[in-house]
Formats: structure tokens, C-alpha cells, sequence
């Protein structure tokens, strides 16, 4: 079963490397935010799973402490995922009102419904 | 030591070097939120490497600083996003 852990780790270093370059070949704040935000939780949340399921691995065939390792990392991926889209969120919200306008846009609606 | 553990320390190598390229971005971006989306971009690679070199090591105390250092890069993500929404 160690192969499975190999493909979860290759899938989460790639989603990483795709976010990482989205910060740098898109052309606004707001869809570099989106690329970003996803991608990496995406692949941090894979790199998590993948150390979970190792430590389940050992704990059944060898000794028995990485049940401990196990449950404090499924606790960080918990936080992982309630915080980074409330951190995403909170950045566009920022970048929306201080006035930032995307880069093609000619009209935008929710300015001038919300004026 | 684990038997995974060398191929876990290179992971953690690709990931510090992510974090050298992200820095980038917080360099150059011409407005102000691009900086915090790269700096919270380094916060969640770094949360990982914590908790791939706790893993490769056996140590449970790293995972917990990775823990703690999740929730203090979410709660100045939010605080420096307040502060930046009143400005010009």
C-alpha cells in the first residue's frame, strides 16, 4: 500500500506547483487569489491525507505511536480547511472595497448596486 | 527515522523552494492585496513543510506548531484585511 502513499504526495507537490505559478502568469488580483487559494489547499489537504494514511499504515504493522501523529495532523487539515477560504475571502472583500477594478472590465454591477 | 523519510526531506525541499518563488510576487505586486495573497500563499506552504519534516523526524511537537501557526497566519490574514479596506 506504499504506493498509494507515493501518488497522494506526487498529486499534492503538483497542485502545489500549479497555485504557486498561478500567483505569477495571471494578469489581476482577483483571479490570481482564486488560482492560489484553491490549488494550495487542494494539494496541502492530499500531503495530509497521505501522512495520515502512513501513520494508520505503521500503527497496524509496527508500533504504536503514530496514532498520535495521525489525529494531531487530521486536526491541522481541519484548520487548513475552515481557514484558508475565510482568509480568501476576507482578501477580495479588502481588494473590492479599497477599489480595485478587474482588468477588463468595463461595467461592474455590484459598485453600483451597492452604492 | 522512518523508511520514507528521505523521500519525505526532498518533498520538503521542493516545497521551501515554492516558498522562494512565491516570495516573488510579494516583492513585485503592484497592489497591495497581491501581497498578502503571496504571503498566505508562503503560510500554507510553510504549515505543510512543518508537517512533512514532523512526519520524516517522528517528532509529535512540530505538528503542533503547525497547528498554532495556522491559526496566527488566519487570524493576521483577517486582521491585515481590515485594514487595508478603508484605504484610498
Amino acid at each position: 500500500m506504499i504506493w498509494l502513499i507515493y501518488i497522494m504526495l506526487g498529486i499534492g507537490l503538483a497542485f502545489n506547483i500549479l497555485g504557486v505559478l498561478a500567483l505569477h502568469r495571471f494578469p489581476d488580483i482577483y483571479t490570481r487569489l482564486h488560482g492560489a487559494t484553491k490549488c494550495t489547499t487542494f494539494g496541502s489537504i492530499f500531503i495530509y491525507l497521505a501522512i495520515i494514511l502512513y501513520g494508520f499504515l505503521m500503527y497496524f504493522s509496527a508500533e504504536g505511536q503514530y496514532l498520535g501523529l495521525s489525529l494531531h495532523t487530521f486536526f491541522v487539515m481541519v484548520m487548513i480547511l475552515i481557514t484558508n477560504p475565510t482568509g480568501a475571502h476576507a482578501i477580495a472583500r479588502a481588494a473590492h472595497r479599497s477599489g480595485i477594478m478587474p482588468k477588463k472590465a468595463v461595467v461592474e454591477e455590484l459598485r453600483e448596486d451597492s452604492k | 527515522m522512518t523508511f520514507i523519510s528521505s523521500e519525505l526531506m526532498i518533498m520538503a525541499a521542493f516545497l521551501v523552494a515554492l516558498m522562494f518563488i512565491g516570495l516573488i510576487r510579494a516583492v513585485l505586486g503592484p497592489t497591495d492585496p497581491d501581497r498578502i495573497v503571496a504571503l498566505d500563499t508562503i503560510n500554507t506552504l510553510s504549515v505543510v513543510t512543518l508537517v512533512v519534516l514532523g512526519m520524516a523526524f517522528e517528532e509529535i511537537i512540530y505538528i503542533d506548531v503547525a497547528a498554532v501557526y495556522a491559526m496566527l497566519a488566519f487570524v493576521s490574514t483577517i486582521y491585515v484585511s481590515k485594514y487595508l479596506e478603508d484605504r484610498e
